[in-house]
């Protein structure tokens, strides 16, 4: 006879799970105290926002599902916003939740939340556990939902008597989900109709999304494009799915994608997306999108097919077995004119950047930690400008190396999200790009970083504004910066910050990190960045804080204006 | 246009709520619903009235064929089907409106659940279209009160 609490335990143990984040609470002390002997990494967290965050950022960087484990009612609400943004970007998480007795739920216990009525809507499925006989199943379930198919969270809603009465049940194999049978095999006729779309097509492209990176596909897209010579343009989520080094690479696309990428995508013939779901921020004006092209769409999700965009060649697939089967079918084709025509936008349009004479350029910095970094870290950001300057000043060469919350934009994501990937990924280094918006909404989390030793480097793009909301409030409200300037008039005496980069804001990043145990570092002027991130970079045994104070109205071009094609992009503030 | 959506799902705590939430959190609306087990007790069948276009409905049905929870999804609007409603009504009739409103009932074939000194209660199970055509006959008594089950529906050809 084993506990509900050890039957939890266990499952982890035979889902191959050595990670657990969360924090304890009342109506979870019986999992506790079975997680106190067992041979599993406890992460203890802050917040359970960081816990969710972090157990996302650890399957990103993994691919295999994070787990965090909550208390009832405020434990459980605290991680809906990261169960959020784990869901619209399809990555794999279980989280266990805690609940009142049984014979209490409906009460208004203390800490009672109808926790899965709260996060219906933002998990892939969820379970509130009614008897210990189903929990092995029930937990074995969990794991197999979360990463079959498009993956997603799933959340177990485990009531606290559920958790210490006894049972016998096992469950021994794979368990048998009836109604959840994703295809996985591409219809051999839609593959042969696309091959021969490729064979005949004078302008192909490919769009590839974070479908590719979560199916594992790198190689066989990659492979797909040198043999058929087919540029690769990706989305926010794709980038790293693709070798951006590499010639054919197109780089982001959307909103604020290259022009040589949106160019392709407005005057392509064939586009093939792989993975990628249509987000408004990649297509701008649906009706004007890729308006010469046949479009063709890979995706496991058959109901991301023709959600936005009309789709003549549909493939309901694996991306890894679609483009096998793609692969072996498609003949090596050359598009000199093509490629000389996106040679030639490339060269016309390359990213650039104002060097505001000697003052610092958040761009700047971007393309320094590069530089120091030899393009070898993971990158995870935060949301907002310094997450578009991620996207366009550093080159992401391998999957799984640009980590970003996409769908949902959770500011907040990007600090314990690191966390999550580096103790994932041990053997890579893990860099922030924040903001001093974003970074200010999960800093508690850097003691997390700090008691595990992790080497971040958090590079804050400091420009004392809620800088993408400013930047629409230029373009499109007047230049009225409603309620978007994190600068106080008079700031206490204890917050001055020593010259030369004297400036009115709060909080003092640097003495905030250092008060957490990090190391920290402000930079202020170009010549500055380079052996401040070396610096960071060479720390080894904690993480390592650099504020850079950049340009405070500096905007993210190009971009395209909502509303308008991706043909329409802007370069400046007109 | 309306689509008839049919659904087999787990006959388990929260289905009905999953797929309601599921609908309603995407912004369609649901004009009728029915449900209760099958033959199978673990399984539930549902009837869904969606208004919407092809490509809205296609979408809705893709949406709910996800659910974990759901069995099998069909939108019965393009094929042959049967699809039935009970109602219950209540009419004004004294003694002088009972033959007016029996005859009508024997016409359409409804039932007489019940008689009052000032009214009567009828059951009447039928299409849609014959349920609408019986209530605007009946209008001229005054309807007291009306309860409609919804529709509930199967096609017409296969298994």
């Amino acid at each position: 006879m084993r506990t509900g609490a050890q039957c939890v335990i266990d499952g982890l143990r035979e889902a191959g799970v050595k990670t657990v984040f969360g924090i304890p609470g009342g109506a979870v002390l019986d999992l506790y105290a079975a997680l106190y002997r067992a041979p599993i990494e406890f992460i203890l967290t802050r917040h359970e926002q960081g816990a969710a965050h972090m157990a996302d950022g650890y399957a990103r960087a993994s691919g295999r599902p994070g787990v965090c484990i909550v208390t009832s009612g405020p434990g459980a609400t605290n991680t809906v916003t990261g169960l959020a943004t784990a869901y619209m970007d399809g990555i794999p998480l279980v989280c266990i939740t805690g609940q009142v007795p049984s014979n209490m739920i409906g009460n208004d216990a203390f800490q009672e939340a109808d926790t899965v009525g709260i996060t219906r809507a933002v998990t892939k499925h969820n379970y509130l556990v009614r008897n210990v006989d189903d929990l092995p199943r029930i937990i074995a379930e969990a794991f197999k939902i979360a990463t079959l198919g498009r993956p997603g969270p799933v959340l177990i809603d485990i009531p606290k008597d559920i958790q210490r009465a006894k049972t016998k049940a096992v469950c021994t194999g794979e368990p048998e989900l009836r109604n959840y049978k994703p295809t996985v095999r591409g219809h051999p006729k839609q593959i042969a109709r696309l091959a021969q779309a490729i064979q005949t097509a004078k302008r192909p492209l490919i769009l590839a999304g974070g479908g590719v990176i979560a199916g594992d596909a790198s190689a066989e897209l990659t492979a797909l494009a040198r043999k058929a010579s087919i540029p690769v343009a990706t989305t926010l989520l794709g980038l790293g799915s693709f070798p951006e080094t590499d010639p054919l690479a197109l780089r982001m696309v959307g909103m604020h994608g290259l022009v040589a990428a949106n160019q392709a995508v407005s005057h392509c013939d064939l586009l093939i997306s792989v993975g990628a779901r249509f987000d408004d921020r990649v297509t701008g004006k649906v009706s004007e999108f890729a308006p010469h092209a046949t479009i063709a769409h890979i995706d496991i999700d058959p109901s991301a097919i023709a959600k936005s965009v009309e789709v003549d060649i549909p493939v309901v697939g694996h991306v890894k077995h679609v483009l096998e089967d793609l692969l072996k079918l498609v003949e090596p084709k050359s598009h000199p004119e093509w490629l000389a025509q996106i040679a030639e936008w490339k060269e016309k349009f390359p990213l650039s950047y104002d060097r505001f004479g000697g003052r610092l350029p958040p761009q700047f910095v971007i393309e320094t930690l590069y530089r120091v970094t030899e393009g070898s870290a993971i990158v995870v950001t935060d949301v907002g400008q310094h997450q578009m300057w991620a996207a366009h000043y550093y080159l992401y060469r391998e999957p799984r190396t640009f980590l970003s919350s996409g769908g949902l934009g959770t500011m907040g994501f990007g600090l314990p999200a690191a966390i999550g990937a580096q103790l994932a990924r041990p053997d890579k280094r893990v860099v922030v790009i924040s903001g001093d918006g974003s970074i200010q909404m999960n800093f508690q989390e850097m003691v997390v970083a700090v008691e595990h030793r992790l080497p971040l480097v958090v590079v804050v793009l400091n420009n004392r504004h809620l800088g993408m909301v400013r930047q629409w409030q230029a373009m499109f409200y007047n230049r009225e910066y409603s309620a978007s300037v994190l600068k106080p008039k008079g700031r206490a005496p204890n917050e001055k910050v020593s010259p030369p980069c004297e400036s009115d804001y709060l909080p003092d990043f640097v003495r905030l990190a250092e008060a957490h145990g990090a190391a920290a570092a402000r930079v202020c002027r170009p010549e500055q960045v380079e052996p401040a991130l070396k610096q960071a970079w060479r720390e080894r045994e904690r993480p390592t804080l650099v504020e850079c104070l950049v340009e405070e109205e500096e905007n993210v071009y190009p971009m395209v204006p909502p509303g308008a094609s991706l043909s329409e992009m802007v370069h400046s503030l007109a | 246009m309306k689509h008839i959506v049919t659904l087999l799902v787990e006959n388990k705590p929260g289905v009905l709520a999953r797929i309601v939430g599921l609908i309603s959190g995407r912004g369609y609306n649901i004009d009728g619903l029915t449900v209760a087990p099958t033959h199978d007790p673990e399984v539930s069948k549902m009837t869904i009235e969606v208004p919407g276009d092809d490509r809205v409905l296609e979408q809705v049905t893709k949406q709910l064929n996800k659910l974990i929870d759901v069995i099998k999804v069909a939108d019965l609007t393009s094929q042959r089907f049967f699809g039935q409603e009970m109602i219950l009504v209540k009419v004004a009739a004294g003694p002088d409106q009972r033959r007016g409103v029996l005859d009508l009932a024997e016409i359409f074939g409804a039932v007489v659940l019940g008689v009052q000194s000032a009214s009567m209660t009828l059951r009447l199970a039928d299409r849609q279209e014959r349920i609408a055509e019986f209530l605007e006959l009946l209008k001229p008594f005054r309807i007291l009160d009306v309860s409609r089950s919804g529709l509930i529906a199967m096609p017409a050809d296969g298994a």
